[in-house]
């Protein structure tokens, strides 16, 4: 009789804390349901394509963000890495096509150079986090400015222009394309078609959402299936057990903080591809707090030791999803921010309540 | 039980290098003063100086209340945009008190009074979100940067706020003597002055009244219960508990406090630029914080103080106006911040402290 | 003689986990009671609901017979219950004055009104109930942080002290220390009993309660199992009672 009542007690209690792990991906849900009435073209597969297709950079910086936070560290350097990267491979494209070099090898050298550079802000944050203490708010904050700066001096404050063509055909690119009756191609668009027919063009699958779930792919397997995910949520656990199990818990975050960094840059790289232009990130952007939030929102802890990619994934589509819902729906932009900041809010009260029974 | 001493003899070096981290920031102060004075003409002057303090005091008060979040171990990143609310709050009301027909300076001082009051709410949320429910201060303030931005655009739809009353701008472009040789001298509030008379200045009011604070509330960390409890609750929370402070309520007037500091801020701003933005605070969304760590407190909490922020706000406003005088990109000033960010907290981590003998 | 303190079926729970069943016991004045278990049973839950840490589930409180209701730690602390806690608790970035007077600091008035700290007042008080426990520290203007593990817990034994503690809770007060300071804190607690004080020692060294203690109570997963008097047992026993008396038999066999 009392066991009975006990295994129901636990049954709804373990329900309770599956609801409250996965409360991120339910709210989604509620939302689509809600914003699908008063949305106009919200429930749409392109409106749902485009949320996808808009969030890259999020994506990208999330889950580089997902990785710092289970080490129990942070990183604020993201959004201006994002931005150096962009400004860097636009300019270097930039000046490589107007000498005459091909379109091709212009953006290759450009978007290879641009990922190579941005590994250094990461290195030097991991080294001056483990070898020299510097507590990783600061050593971000810092680097994010100085980051920031070199941007800035660079493309002189505005956006870098007069890029080889071909990258937004790229960044903005579908995998499928279908003239309903006529033709089919994949990747360029079917050659030869009239100006008319383009609005019965069938856009399919984003190579934005293709490149999106690759990467979150490769992430979402490295942090749950390998020894090296194993390490970083050690980490986060406890550094001393960490260590004392003879984790190179200092070389490990090197590598955590590296790449962040990369992340950041492939973010700013594929920006390029997205909007044609390189992209300085304004001081006030706030990205990485942005990614943060998502992150949090995700199941993660800024304790470390706690979060998954899935779940940050799912933080950002929900900030996504508000913003684009209410946008459809006519709300004024700016209950946008009042939203964001209650859900948040919502987020983590809830990780207080229901801790993990799991 | 005797016996139980520790030997803290230190060689010279290190006693070199503990002293140096004590007092590096200062040291730094100076030699940038030094350098800017030989290096950029016009910036050692009475002028000079002038504009430095005329540009002081949105970072002195956001940093006086990042001072006492970083040292109970918190950390407040609404201060920017709880600021760009009061403004906007502020201004919205002295406008609606003088179109009620009610004069001038009342509808400022009532106004003012009014978003004093409704300035320390996301502070209080804050307080409650951090204290009670436990919610991670860096996400409590983030959340509250969503919503007080959010409500200020509301408010303002948003534009900005015009017709507020002269005299706003005059005291925030004011001195605390304002002199016009042979004919009139006016203290905080600039004189009206015809073309062709010269106006001497004497200290900004925007920084005089910061400064008042700066005084008073160094005080009150210093030397005072509330104080004291702020640095135990920073060095160890559980200690504090058992001690008996009621650290939940402690931790709620903090983060009000910082609100309060944030608001006063945003009010400055009404006068200093006759306007309320929403985003007014946006550009020093982090330099409060920045401030007060270069200054040489730890985000860990329990170390800092109000002078040492002084002192690191001076060391940003410094470097900005040198570099703003010689003529160089401001671009150029994240990187060198960044940079001073980062070695001052490595300066720290490198010096030991210092230890005391008795008598 | 009566109790100093006495608590009656306490009781605390954490979810479904008992961790203090039922336990009664008490405490006389001028007396050592050691606090003895294995990991997890309970021992520093049922101390912590003394010293109003924790809130009881069920069952009493007396002080000097009289019933109380220990709600918080200041309310302990205004009866003149101390705790030494197993992780000392003490603000690793203040000196040890201030750690010494920590939530009760001395004021004193400028100006008639203000309210600021008497920094000279709290050193000098502070030095001299160093002095009357034969502690040395280099200052007590320097910060916790720069004194040894010894230090430490000498300067956290005198915040009990200087407070005029009728009961004194010690959470493993030698489990960080080194053999001889070991032997300094055994000393002090001998000290302090000869001055009437009341003491509940926790700790897992048996030779060290053994040496201090004038009797034993032992908690098995959260219930008191035994009370013995110290010069009627004999650390074997103990050990058995401790571990559970069934597990010695097998070890034995
Ligand atoms: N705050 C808490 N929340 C949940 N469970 C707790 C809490 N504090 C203690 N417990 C549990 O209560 C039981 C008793 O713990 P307690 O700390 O009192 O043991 P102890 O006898 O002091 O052990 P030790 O000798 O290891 O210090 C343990 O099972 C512990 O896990
Ligand atoms: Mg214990």
């Amino acid at each position: 009789m009392d066991t009975n009542k006990n295994s129901i007690l636990s049954l709804s209690q373990s329900l309770l804390s599956i609801l409250a792990r996965n409360w991120a991906l339910l709210f989604v849900l509620v939302l689509i349901l809600i914003f699908s009435f008063t949305g106009i073209n919200f429930f749409s597969y392109k409106n749902f394509q485009n949320i996808f297709h808009l969030s890259t950079i999020y994506l990208l910086l999330a889950s580089s963000e997902t990785f710092v936070i289970i080490t129990g560290g942070i990183d604020l350097s993201v959004g201006f890495v994002m931005g150096l990267s962009s400004v860097l491979s636009a300019t270097i494209m930039r000046e490589l096509h107007a000498a005459n070099f091909t379109p091709a090898l212009s953006i290759s050298i450009g978007s290879i150079v641009g990922l190579i550079v941005c590994i250094i802000p990461g290195l030097i944050n991991g080294v001056l986090i483990t070898k020299y203490r510097v507590p990783p708010f600061i050593s971000t904050l810092g680097m994010g400015g100085i980051a920031s700066g070199i941007t800035l001096v660079m493309c002189e404050g505005f956006p870098v222009t007069f890029l080889p063509p071909y990258l937004t055909g790229i960044g903005n690119g579908y995998l499928i394309y279908i003239l309903p009756g006529k033709a089919i191609s994949f990747f360029n668009r079917p050659e030869g078609i009239a100006v008319e027919e383009l609005r019965n063009l069938i856009r399919i699958i984003p190579n934005s959402l293709m490149f999106n779930f690759i990467i979150i792919f490769i992430l979402w397997h490295i942090l749950k299936n390998t020894k090296f995910g194993q390490h970083t949520y050690a980490i986060g656990g406890s550094m001393d057990a960490a260590v004392r199990a003879g984790i190179n818990t200092n070389k490990h975050l090197i590598i955590i903080y590296t790449l962040s960094s990369f992340l950041a840059g492939l973010a700013g790289v594929f920006n390029v591809f997205q909007t044609g232009i390189g992209n300085f990130t304004p001081f006030t952007a706030m990205y990485e707090l942005i990614a943060i939030a998502a992150v949090i929102i995700g199941g993660a802890s800024l304790m470390g030791g706690k979060g998954r990619i899935f779940g940050s994934i799912i933080g950002v589509i929900l900030l996504r999803i508000i913003e684009n819902g209410l946008h459809l729906s006519g709300v004024d932009p700016f209950f946008r921010f009042i939203a964001v900041g209650l859900i948040l809010i919502v987020a983590v009260v809830i990780d207080q309540l229901f801790p993990d029974l799991l | 039980m005797a016996d139980i001493t520790i030997t803290t003899r230190k060689n010279g070096l290190q006693k070199f290098f503990s002293q140096l981290g004590n007092r590096w920031a200062i040291i730094f102060l100076f030699l940038e003063i030094i350098l800017f004075s030989i290096i950029s003409p016009g910036f050692f002057s009475v002028k000079g100086a002038q504009v430095i303090l005329i540009n002081s005091p949105f970072i002195l008060f956001l940093s006086l209340a990042e001072t006492f979040v970083i040292i109970s171990g918190g950390i407040d990143l609404s201060v920017g945009f709880v600021m760009g609310f009061s403004s906007v709050v502020s201004a919205k009301l002295i406008v609606a008190f003088v179109g009620l027909g009610m004069n001038d300076l009342l509808s400022i001082i009532v106004g003012i009074v009014i978003t004093l009051c409704i300035g320390i709410i996301p502070g209080l949320v804050n307080g409650i979100l951090v204290a009670r429910l436990k919610v991670p201060p860096f996400i409590a303030t983030f959340s509250m940067i969503g919503i007080t931005h959010g409500i200020s655009e509301l408010l303002i739809k948003g534009s900005y706020i015009r017709n507020l009353p002269p005299i706003a701008g005059r005291i925030g472009n004011g001195s605390l003597i304002n002199i016009v040789p042979g004919k009139t001298v006016s203290f905080f509030i600039s004189p009206t002055i015809q073309r062709g008379d010269q106006l001497i200045e004497i200290l900004p009011t925007v920084f005089v009244i910061p400064f008042i604070f700066i005084l008073f509330f160094a005080f009150i960390l210093k030397s005072t219960k509330f104080g004291q409890h702020t640095y135990a609750i920073g060095g160890n929370v559980d200690a504090a508990i058992r001690a008996g402070i009621n650290v939940k309520t402690h931790l709620i007037k903090i983060y009000m406090l910082s609100s309060f500091f944030s608001t006063v801020a945003g009010i400055m701003y009404v006068f200093r630029y006759v306007t309320g933005k929403a985003d007014a605070g946006a550009m020093f969304l982090l330099d409060g914080i920045i401030a007060v760590v270069i200054g040489g407190a730890s985000l860990y909490g329990g170390i800092g103080s109000v002078w040492k922020t002084l002192i690191g706000c001076f060391i940003i406003l410094v470097m900005e106006n040198g570099l703003r005088m010689l003529g160089v990109p401001t671009f150029y000033k994240l990187i060198v911040i960044g940079i001073i960010l980062i070695f001052a907290v490595l300066i720290d981590q490198l010096s030991p402290e210092l230890i005391h003998r008795e008598e | 003689m009566e109790y100093l303190i006495e608590v009656k079926n306490l009781t605390k729970r954490f979810g479904g986990l008992v961790a203090v069943d039922n336990v009664s016991m008490g405490v006389k004045e001028g007396e050592v009671v050691g606090l003895l278990g294995d990991n997890g049973a309970g021992k520093s839950t049922l101390i912590k609901m003394i010293s109003g840490v924790y809130k009881p589930d069920g069952g009493k409180i007396f002080f000097e017979g009289k019933e109380v209701k220990i709600d918080s730690p200041i309310k302990a602390l205004s009866i003149a219950i101390e705790t030494l806690y197993q992780d000392l608790a003490l603000a690793e970035n203040l000196n040890v004055y201030s750690n010494i007077f920590l939530g009760r600091e001395k004021l004193r008035k400028v100006l008639k009104f203000i309210n600021v700290l008497d920094n000279n007042y709290m050193h000098d008080e502070s030095k001299k109930v160093l002095k009357r426990l034969e502690i040395e520290v280099p200052s007590l203007r320097n910060r916790i942080s720069t004194l040894s593990g010894g230090q430490r817990q000498a300067v956290a034994i005198s915040r009990s002290i200087y407070w005029n503690a009728k009961l004194l809770i010690m959470d493993e007060p030698t489990a960080a220390l080194g053999v001889t300071e070991q032997k300094k804190v055994l000393g002090l607690i001998r000290l302090l009993r000869s001055q009437g004080i009341g003491i509940i020692v926790i700790s897992h060294q048996l030779y060290d309660v053994f040496s201090v203690s004038d009797r034993l109570v032992i908690l098995r997963r959260g219930e008191k199992v035994a009370e013995r008097n110290v010069k009627e047992t004999n650390p074997d026993e103990v050990v058995s009672l401790i571990v559970g008396a069934e597990k010695v038999a097998q070890r034995s066999d």
